[in-house]
Parts: structure tokens; sequence; C-alpha cells
């Protein structure tokens, strides 16, 4: 945006800016041609482009356009979409290009150096073998310096806090055998081992640029943090002018006041005005709260009705928002002690590979062999033995499954997060939002299909979420909205209008005990329409396929226990209602206390601390920003059984991930004896190594196939 | 013998052709959207007169 623009660019298009979007809905080519299509058609959108990948949407527009009208656009189409911000990935997107280009240069130095190598295999002798390993040492040098990198980088690490990981083998070795491939060059001797150092290099960093891009692809599809928050507030100065004030200097006691419409910046009281307030982002409740002079609200919710005055009371850091996220911060840090089975397994194998290599040099100095010899067996020894399998097992297998539960709406965060769900054996659900769908469903059977195209009509005019749960559920049923002329909006009442000649309204009902409803009203007559919060078509067979696999459910939720209970009931499930954020962490807790490895799966904010304390975490693509950035995995749609089905191929990765391992380990079981006595040429070396990643990676490929069906 | 001092360099030549188009593919960010590429050839064109209503 800083670019400068073309000076032959007209006027309006240099005002230009491009805002992004997450669009999780968007599943095939059908969706790009619409989004990239009918975008541009909208006014003061110049340009659209899709990220299908990353489930994103850039969209080039006139800056005058409202923060609101874009996603309007997007939802009009029939796509939830979402602001990101500029660029949060950019730092992971960074990381995985430095992979790839490190990985390009190994794969180059590895074809070049195979090549002269080949032909010293072959026989070449004499003047042309020294040429051959001088040019591969030119061209190892140089890749090995750049493509080593991230594991020198990280082995010095490890090393620097006197502990030890898969890099600092793969280091030792890759320096070792590239050191005494440079003395044999330049004393003109028999034996280079440039393109096993280049060869090992490659391959492990296969490794790690799947790694990277499994984590790349599934973050960059979740999405932003704490988007909704207000960022700052009008606040009512003495004399009843206001100024906008950025939320981090806000002070308790301000007056400020709330349009319709605006995200509240800091926690207050209300002190003037009635209006409805949507709480979702706090405790994933769909029904909109109603509030008025004296009631307290948070910061993060939504201001729906009617402007607001508010005397604040608590702002920053000490807002309901903030705690949450603090209490989430702190339930999260236990989770970075988790140690991935990759490193458990180094913890074991490092250890036994050094000690080997130096048996060998010291067992072959002391069978007399000489210095030189003795060298060249244990660098032997380290690159026969080296982690590329290892390196290999694990990122492929995860890599694979992750792909194939992406297909099946489920985004799997990284490796981490399926070697975690694997060990889960207790599940906690939280009712609304995600055992219910949390959205009001309009039950519309009663209307005739007059009254439905009048709805419509009203409803489709109205950005109340239960105008938008009427005119979705309508719009399924192939309802045609009526042309209701002069809709007008009275904030906190409802929405009235004209349609033949009779005056047409969606109103609040005067007898609040219905519940979630609206009435609607044509001319004299009056209809009322009821909400409901359905559970999930198949939350029972989730459910059961989650106790097949051992793992018992239970409900933990922050709502009501009448509710809960009925749905408890109707699951056959156990149940625990009215908890806190701090009481559902307490039961986490208590939990791994008890040595259970619980997995919770829930939406709201108020589960963000348990979600974040949980062994494994899962939670719907509806749910809170800061939810979804807690989780491990994020599941998309109205189905429940992805979570069923995330445990169920994670266990399937981590069985194919321990066959890996197991073959890794015959391989070498099989190639250190040949090693230790001194048969393994490099040619041998290098075809060994070959193949037994190959057989890895083949191995890893059978997920895709037991995990789509 | 001599040939050699032609093919090594062409040989090498020709890697490093493949390692900068490869670079190059990257930073034109060819790699940021491999399902959306894959997607995009099944959307048909709009012909000339497809804009009309």
């Amino acid at each position: 945006m800083n670019a400068p623009a073309p000076a032959s660019a007209a006027e309006p298009d240099a005002a230009l800016v491009t805002t992004r979007f997450t669009v999780p809905g968007m599943r095939c080519a059908g969706c790009i041609a619409k989004i990239e299509r009918e975008l541009p058609r909208q006014p003061g959108i110049a340009a659209a482009r899709a990220n299908f990948s990353a489930k994103r949407v850039a969209i080039r527009h006139d800056p005058a356009l409202g923060e609101e009208a874009l996603p309007d656009a997007l939802r009009d189409l029939g796509f939830e979409a979402q602001a990101v911000a500029d660029n949060p990935l950019g730092i992971e997107a960074e990381e995985r290009r430095r992979l790839t280009r490190a990985l390009g240069v190994a794969g180059f130095g590895m074809m070049n150096i195979m090549l002269l190598s080949v032909s010293v295999w072959a026989g070449a002798g004499g003047a042309t073998r020294a040429m051959f390993h001088w040019l591969s040492a030119l061209i190892a040098l140089p890749v090995i310096a750049y493509a080593g990198r991230p594991f020198f980088a990280s082995a010095w690490m490890a090393l620097r806090h006197r502990r030890t990981n898969m890099d600092v083998p793969i280091s030792i070795g890759v320096i070792l055998a590239t050191g005494l491939s440079l003395y044999e060059t330049v004393a003109g001797g028999g034996e280079a081992y440039f393109e096993s150092a280049v060869m090992l290099l490659f391959f492990l960093l296969a490794g790690r640029a799947l790694d990277a891009v499994m984590r790349d692809r599934t973050r960059a599809g979740i999405g932003a943090l704490l988007g909704r928050m207000g960022k700052s507030a009008g606040v009512i100065g003495p004399d009843g002018s206001i100024r906008r004030i950025d939320a981090r200097e806000l002070e308790p006691g301000m007056l400020v006041l709330v349009a319709a419409g605006e995200a509240l910046a800091a926690d207050g009281e209300v002190i003037e005005g009635h209006s409805t307030i949507d709480n979702a982002m706090l405790t994933g409740e769909s029904a909109p709260e109603p509030v008025g002079p004296g009631s307290m609200v948070h910061a993060g919710t939504i201001n729906l009705a009617a402007p607001l005055r508010i005397r604040l009371t608590q702002v920053a850091e000490e807002t309901a928002l903030a705690e949450i996220a603090r209490l989430m911060d702190e339930a999260g840090q236990s989770r970075s002690s988790y140690v991935r089975i990759a490193d458990r397994a180094s913890r074991l194998y490092a250890p036994a590979v050094h000690s080997l290599a130096a048996l060998a040099f010291a067992g072959w100095m002391v069978a007399g062999a000489g210095w030189h010899q003795s060298l060249v067996i244990a660098i032997t020894v380290l690159i026969i033995t080296c982690p590329c399998a290892m390196g290999l097992a694990v990122p492929a297998a995860q890599v694979v499954a992750s792909g194939a539960l992406l297909r099946r709406g489920l985004l799997v965060k990284d490796g981490s997060a399926l070697e975690r769900l694997a060990e889960c054996d207790v599940a906690l659900f939280d009712k609304t939002g995600t055992l219910t769908l949390g959205t009001p469903r309009a039950e519309i059977g009663e209307l005739d299909d007059e009254t439905r195209s009048v709805a419509l009509g009203l409803a489709q005019a109205s950005r109340h979420p239960l105008s938008r749960g009427l005119a979705a559920a309508l719009l399924r049923e192939g309802a045609k909205p009526a042309p209701v002329t002069a809709v007008h909006e009275a904030s906190g009442q409802g929405i009235a209008g004209r349609w033949q000649g009779v005056d047409v309204a969606l109103e609040r009902p005067d007898d609040a005990a219905q519940g979630l409803a609206t009435r609607l009203r044509i001319g004299e007559r009056v209809q009322t329409i009821t909400f409901a919060d359905p559970l999930r078509g198949d939350a029972a067979e989730a459910l059961a396929a989650l106790k097949t696999q051992g793992i018992t459910a239970s409900i933990l939720s922050g709502d009501r226990a009448a509710p809960v209970e009925a749905v408890a009931r109707q699951l056959g499930i156990a149940a625990q209602a009215g908890a806190s954020p701090q009481a559902k962490l307490a039961a986490l807790e208590a939990l791994k206390a008890a040595g259970h490895r619980p997995l919770m799966v829930g939406d709201g904010l108020n589960d963000g601390p348990a979600l974040a304390a949980a062994h494994a975490s899962i939670a719907p693509g509806t749910a809170s920003d800061a939810s979804q950035q807690a989780a491990d995995a994020v599941f998309i749609g109205e189905a429940l059984m992805p979570v069923a089905l995330a445990v169920g191929v994670a266990r399937t990765t981590m069985r194919i991930v321990r066959q890996n391992f197991a073959f890794a380990i015959a391989y070498n079981v099989l190639a250190v004896p040949l090693a230790l006595s001194g048969l393994v040429t490099p040619l041998i070396a290098a075809i060994a190594m070959s193949v037994s990643s190959l057989a890895v990676v083949a191995n890893s490929l059978r997920l895709a196939r037991s995990a789509g069906a | 013998m001599t040939g050699l001092a032609f093919l090594i360099p062409i040989a090498l030549g020709m890697g490093l052709m493949g390692l900068a188009a490869f670079f190059w593919s990257m930073k034109d960010g060819q790699y940021e959207d491999l399902d959306g590429a894959a997607a995009r050839i099944l959307i048909e064109d709009e012909g000339p007169e497809g804009d009309a209503p």
C-alpha cells in the first residue's frame, strides 16, 4: 500500500485499500468463481482475489465502504466471512519459505554432486577423480552452509541449553562428513562423502518443510485473534462533545456513548438507554440479552439495537475479557511442556548413536586401523544411522492425516495436536454452539406461503440475529421476499413496513416468557414465530462413535441447569451446569490430576481457559476467535462427527508413526553392524538412505486411504 | 576428457537455471494457493458477452 501509484493511474484508483477476510465456507471451484465475479459488481469494490488453500479472500475496495459492508456482501453470496489483520501469519509463512528455499538448494546440490559421484563410483580414476572431488567440494560447501542452517541453529540452541535433540547428531554427522571429505579432497585420497551429507540434508529438509506446510495451511484457515473487541470508544466530555479514545487510554469513570452495532471496548454500567447486547463472543450464547439502566455490560460484546450511555467500571487489562485471556494464557503454558514423539525418540536415539559412533572409532583405533580409517567408519555409522527415516516418519504421516481431515471439515493446527488427540480418554462438551448449532433456528412450519414471503421481506432488512436466523430459515425453504416498502427499524422494538397497503411488522412479543420469539403482524393478523437452538443432527452418533473408541463424554456448560439437563437426558450423558470459566478450568485440572487426558470441545470465550488447559481441544468454526486460537483443531459445518473422526484418525496416525519408527529401527539394526565392520561404501549408504526414506513416505500415504474412507 | 570441460559447466548451468526458476516461482507466489490452482481449471471462462445479465 505504500508503493507509489503509477503516474498514469486514475485518481480514485490510487485511493483503493485491500482488506483480507477468512472465508471458511469456500469449498469448490464454483465458490471461487462466484466470489471473484460477483463481488466486483458491487459498488465500491474494485477486485476480489480468493486464495483457496488459505480460505481467504483479498478485496480491493473504496476505503469509504463501511466496516460491515464487505462481510455483508460476502454473506449475501452465501459465505460467512471475517476480516483478518493485515498479515498475522507473516512470520510463519516466512519460516516455510526459508525451509522451501533451503530444500531447493539442497536438491540442486544433491543432483549435481550425485552426477559427479556416480562417475567416481563407476571407476573414474586419477586426475578425473581428483577433479570431480574438487568440483563436488565446490558445490557442496555453499550448499551445506545454506541448507544446513536450520539444523545447525537448532542444534546450537539445544547445546547451549545443555540439552540434545535430533539436530545434534545430524549437525555433527554433516559437519564431520564434510570436514573429512574436504581433507580427503585436499590430500588427494580415495573417498569423499559430500553426496551423503547433502542428501541427508535434503531428506531431512523435506520432512521439516512438510511440517511447516501443515502448520501454515491450517493456521491460515483459522484466522484472527480477538478481532471483535472494540478498539476505541466515543467518550462524552463534560460539555457533551464526543471524542474517540483508544481502548488502551480509557479510564474507569468515563462516560461513553456506544452506538448500535458497535463493539464495547471496556466493561461498564448502563446509565441511559435500552438495548440488546450480543454476548456470543463472551459466552457463546446466541440469544441477545436485553439491557437497561443499571445493567452491567462487558468488553467484547456488541450493542445491537439502540445507543447506550455507559459509565466505565473496568478498562484494559481488568475487563472480563482480558481476565479470560489471562487465564487462557496461563492454562496454555502447561501444554507447551508437552514433549513431541520425535523429541522423545531422539532423547533415546541421539545418545545411542553418539556413543555407537564413538565406540566404533575407539574400537577400530584399538584394533590398530589407524585414525583415518577409524574416523571414516565412525562417520559412516553416523550417516547410516542418520534419522532420515525418523525425520520423515512423523511429519509425513501427520501431513497426510491432516490433509485427509481437512477434506472432511476439520482443521488440525499442528502435528503435536494430532499426537495429543490420539491420547485423549475423556471428552467434555460445552452445550450451546457445540452440541447445539448455536444459532437460533426459526420454526416456520406453521407459516403459509404468503406470510413467509412477507416475513422474509421484513427480516432481510434487519441485522438483528433473530431476523437473520429467520431470513436464513425462510430462504432455505425457498421463500421469495415480498416487496415491503417504507421499512423502518425501531431499536429494541422490531422492524415495520407496508405491504399491499397494510401495515406489516416483526415485533418483540409482549410475553417474554415465551423465550426466543418474534411476532409477525400483517394488518390485524398476528402470528408468533419461535426460535430454538437444536442439537447438531449427528450429535448422538458422534458421541456413540467416541464411546466405541473408549472415550466417555460429558457436558460441561455455563448455561442454566434446566436446559443442560434436558440435553444431557436426550443424549444420555452426564452433565455439569452453571460452570464459570474458572470452574471449567478447575474441572479440567481435576481430571488431569486424576490421571485422565481430557479432550475439551467448546466454542465460547468462557470455554477458552478450559480449551487451553485440556490435553487436546477442538472448537467449532462458529466459535469466538480466541477459542479457535486456543483450540488444537477447528471443525467446520453442522456435523459433530468430525470430532469423533479426529480422534480416530489421530490414533491411526500414531499407529503409522510407530510403524515408521519400527521400520527405521529395524533398518538401523541391519545397517549398523555393516557400518561398524567397515563394509559400507558411500554408494551403499546413499542407496540405503533413499530406500528407507521412500518406504516411510509410502507407508504414511496409506493414511490418506484409511482416513478418507 | 575435453568433453568434460563443456559438459560439466552445461550440467551445472542447467541445474542453476532450474534453481533460479524455482526461486522465481516461489517469489511470484505460485505455491501460495496450490489447491486453488487445481480448482480454478474447473471454472468456465465467461464469454465476451458473458457479463450480460
